[in-house]
């Protein structure tokens, strides 16, 4: 689950972490009212409007407004919240912004970048950080891997406060600015592990002209799995942020991911729908969605299944591949065809079941007099699913 | 012989009363395995389907009745501390199925049951089956098995479903199956059980599974490249996944253009396994190399 900056930050505050003075806004007159009580507060005309999306490269695209005065927040303000913001993250069609972070400007010295991560692969957290604050990391690590300090720290111990004062000197830092920033480090990490995030990110961590240690920016994803446990991670969340046939999908407990595709996929499992897509996109088709509806499934899950597949109206075909071992394919067959009737499925359907009653199943979905095919094969189903799509006009 | 399990394995489940535990330790039974005992807290006395003691600790289902494997059914929240409780009670070999533990937790538990020298199999995997000796630690379909000499590792569940019901179909029974789980952090991992198979004189040729996500099939690339003599066909999957998205397991997402199924394809061919172009074509794939 993903957050918006302004929450991260609130965040960072309860954990200590400075962070610039600001407040979030959802219209232009509360923008301009924080802007006004930043302006008194800090004796600086300098403000920022920072434009709230799931999404980076927000400066670049436009979406972060430096600033001079209440007329300055007024002008970026109505500026920004509605416009749609397009950057590398969003992709082309961008995100509407429906929420800014109104903040002080800072007199920024330099900029760091801080960021930590689960490394599965060596299971612990990894703690990066670097003088390249403010540039992609990712751009960082391709080019410049020499400018990316790491240490590894475990869960039970936490990261120790010699890691920290090691990547701080490493970064160049001397004094108390050193020592802040190890602090710093260390508040990032305790947050870390108690919040059950996946991901945190500081980009770009800044020492100001006072020597001051500050969080500029901040990103936070916590670990779905861990979402029984940390139940106020609720209230951050932002529906308008999630794709909401994704949203529904995960509210009946179902994986899906949408594509460009116009072949359906209805698969049981996470691997198997994966691979799926790979041999429809192998038979010269294209996919219209990821969709993993668990690793049992019953006539309810199909039912349920199609209608989530059939409201990407792009949909051509639809292939339910389901491998059910000790699944009784004569009941998910009577399912199928269930739901294809009273969901009115107009597309054809291409049906492959595996488990026990193979043969009864197949003759129920034959004597249907529904658009059902069957495969006796995933190889066999998806031919027949590209085939299909291809003759109602889809494919590319 | 088989790898991780053999006839004189003694299977304890723990989660036994639970609505998924009691429907696969039914299936277990059915599937021939020795399930010994099985554990609920406050649920001790009891007997699982007139023949399987319950106890309240592993501990005490150990001492009783001399277990040496467990599958747990347990909730993700409960999950991590089953495992722990199991490796404590001295369980050499442990069985998480349970999808959806916290990843902390999961870096908890290697770090309290790998100094006890534990093999973990999991989280959110299906487990272990070994048809030779009709023992099913997990819930794969045995209907779709048969004994044989080829042993077959995957991240996915149904996917080896996929894989073992194209080799069974093809005549070749198997050895073991194993299901490393899609979570990012697990216990046993590709190269383990690569060496495991290799050094089974009763598997010919191995059948691994990997996804996208981690570098687990890059680690299982280098094992193969320097130790493997014996045939390994490979099918990797999410090919077409788009970078930053979660299909549906934890583990299986492109972070930072790292994690690809191409780059994971090219590591494995350039180790000398053959990749299979397709999910359909796995069991084929792997029988041209006998």
């Amino acid at each position: 689950m993903k957050i918006h900056e302004y929450q991260a930050k609130q965040l960072f505050a309860r954990y200590g972490i400075p962070v610039p003075k600001g407040e979030p806004a959802f219209d232009v007159e509360r923008a301009v009212e924080i802007g006004r009580k930043l302006i008194d507060d800090t004796k600086s005309q300098t403000v920022v409007v920072k434009a709230q999306i799931h999404a980076g490269g927000r400066g670049k695209g436009g979406g972060v407004k430096v600033v001079q005065g209440e007329k300055g927040v007024r002008e970026a303000a109505s500026a920004v919240l509605g416009m749609n913001l397009v950057t590398h993250q969003t992709g082309p069609a961008g995100k509407k912004v429906g929420r800014l972070l109104v903040e002080q400007g800072m007199q920024i010295a330099r900029e760091l970048y801080v960021g930590f991560v689960v490394d599965r692969d060596r299971r612990s957290v990894c703690v990066m950080a670097s003088t390249e604050g403010g540039m992609e990391i990712e751009v960082v690590a391709a080019k410049t891997p020499e400018k990316i300090l790491k240490a590894w720290f475990e869960p039970y111990a936490g990261m120790q406060g010699f890691q920290a004062r090691g990547l701080a000197y490493g970064l160049g830092l001397e004094g108390k600015t050193a020592t802040a920033a190890a602090g710093v480090m260390q508040k990032l990490a305790a947050m870390f592990l108690k919040e059950d995030a996946s991901l945190v990110e500081v980009n770009p961590l800044v020492v100001t002209t006072a020597g001051e240690v500050i969080a500029l920016d901040g990103k936070v994803n916590f670990d779905d799995n861990a979402s029984f446990r940390q139940k106020a991670h609720e209230e951050l969340r932002d529906a308008t942020e999630e794709n909401p046939v994704e949203a529904e999908a995960a509210a009946l407990g179902f994986s899906y991911v949408g594509m460009d595709g116009d072949i359906g996929c209805c698969v049981n499992g996470a691997g198997l729908a994966m691979a799926t897509m790979d041999i429809i996109k192998h038979e010269g088709g294209e996919p219209a969605n990821f969709l993993d509806v668990g690793g049992g499934a019953d006539a309810e899950t199909v039912k349920k299944a199609f209608k989530i597949i059939l409201s990407d109206g792009r949909v051509k075909a639809i292939f339910v591949n389901i491998f059910g071992g000790i699944l009784r394919c004569d009941v998910l067959a009577e399912g199928v065809v269930g739901a294809a009737t009273e969901m009115g499925v107009k597309v054809p359907l291409v049906v492959r079941l595996e488990g026990t009653n193979v043969e009864i199943g197949r003759d129920i979905l034959a004597k249907s007099g529904l658009q059902i095919h069957t495969a006796k094969d995933m190889g066999e189903g998806a031919k027949l699913a590209v085939s299909l799509s291809l003759g109602q006009g889809g494919g590319r | 012989m088989t790898i991780l399990v053999n006839k004189d394995t003694r299977v304890l489940i723990q989660g036994i009363t639970g609505g998924a535990g009691a429907f696969h330790t039914k299936q277990m039974l059915d599937a021939g395995t020795t399930v010994v005992a099985g554990v609920t807290p406050g649920k001790g006395g009891q007997l699982f389907e007139d023949k399987v003691p319950v106890f309240d600790t592993v501990a005490e289902a150990v001492a009783k009745t001399g277990a040496n494997a467990s599958v747990v059914f347990v909730p993700a929240a409960f999950a991590a501390d089953s495992v722990m409780e199991a490796a404590a009670a001295g369980v050499p070999l442990v069985v998480c199925i349970t999808e959806g533990i916290p990843t902390l937790d999961m870096i908890k538990v290697r770090a309290v049951i790998d100094p006890l020298g534990v093999k973990l199999v999991g989280p959110n995997c299906p487990g272990i089956i070994a048809p030779p000796v009709a023992q099913k630690l997990g819930i794969t379909p045995h209907r779709v098995t048969r004994p044989g000499r080829i042993g077959v590792i995957s991240r996915s569940g149904t996917l080896t479903y996929e894989a073992i019901g194209q080799l069974t179909a093809l005549g070749l029974g198997q050895s073991t199956c194993v299901g490393i789980g899609g979570d990012p952090v697990g216990g046993l991992d590709f190269k383990d059980l690569l060496a495991m198979f290799e050094a089974d004189p009763d598997t010919d040729g191995v059948i691994m599974i990997g996804e996208i996500g981690g570098g687990a099939e890059e680690r299982a690339a280098d094992f193969i490249k320097a130790n493997m003599k014996k045939p390994v066909a490979a099918f990797v999957a999410g090919a077409t996944a788009p970078p930053g998205k979660r299909m549906g397991h934890a583990g299986a997402i492109i972070a930072g253009g790292k994690g690809t199924a191409a780059e994971k394809i090219a590591a494995l061919k350039a180790a000398g396994a053959s990749v299979s172009p397709t999910p359909a074509d796995i069991g084929r794939t792997l029988a041209k190399l006998l």
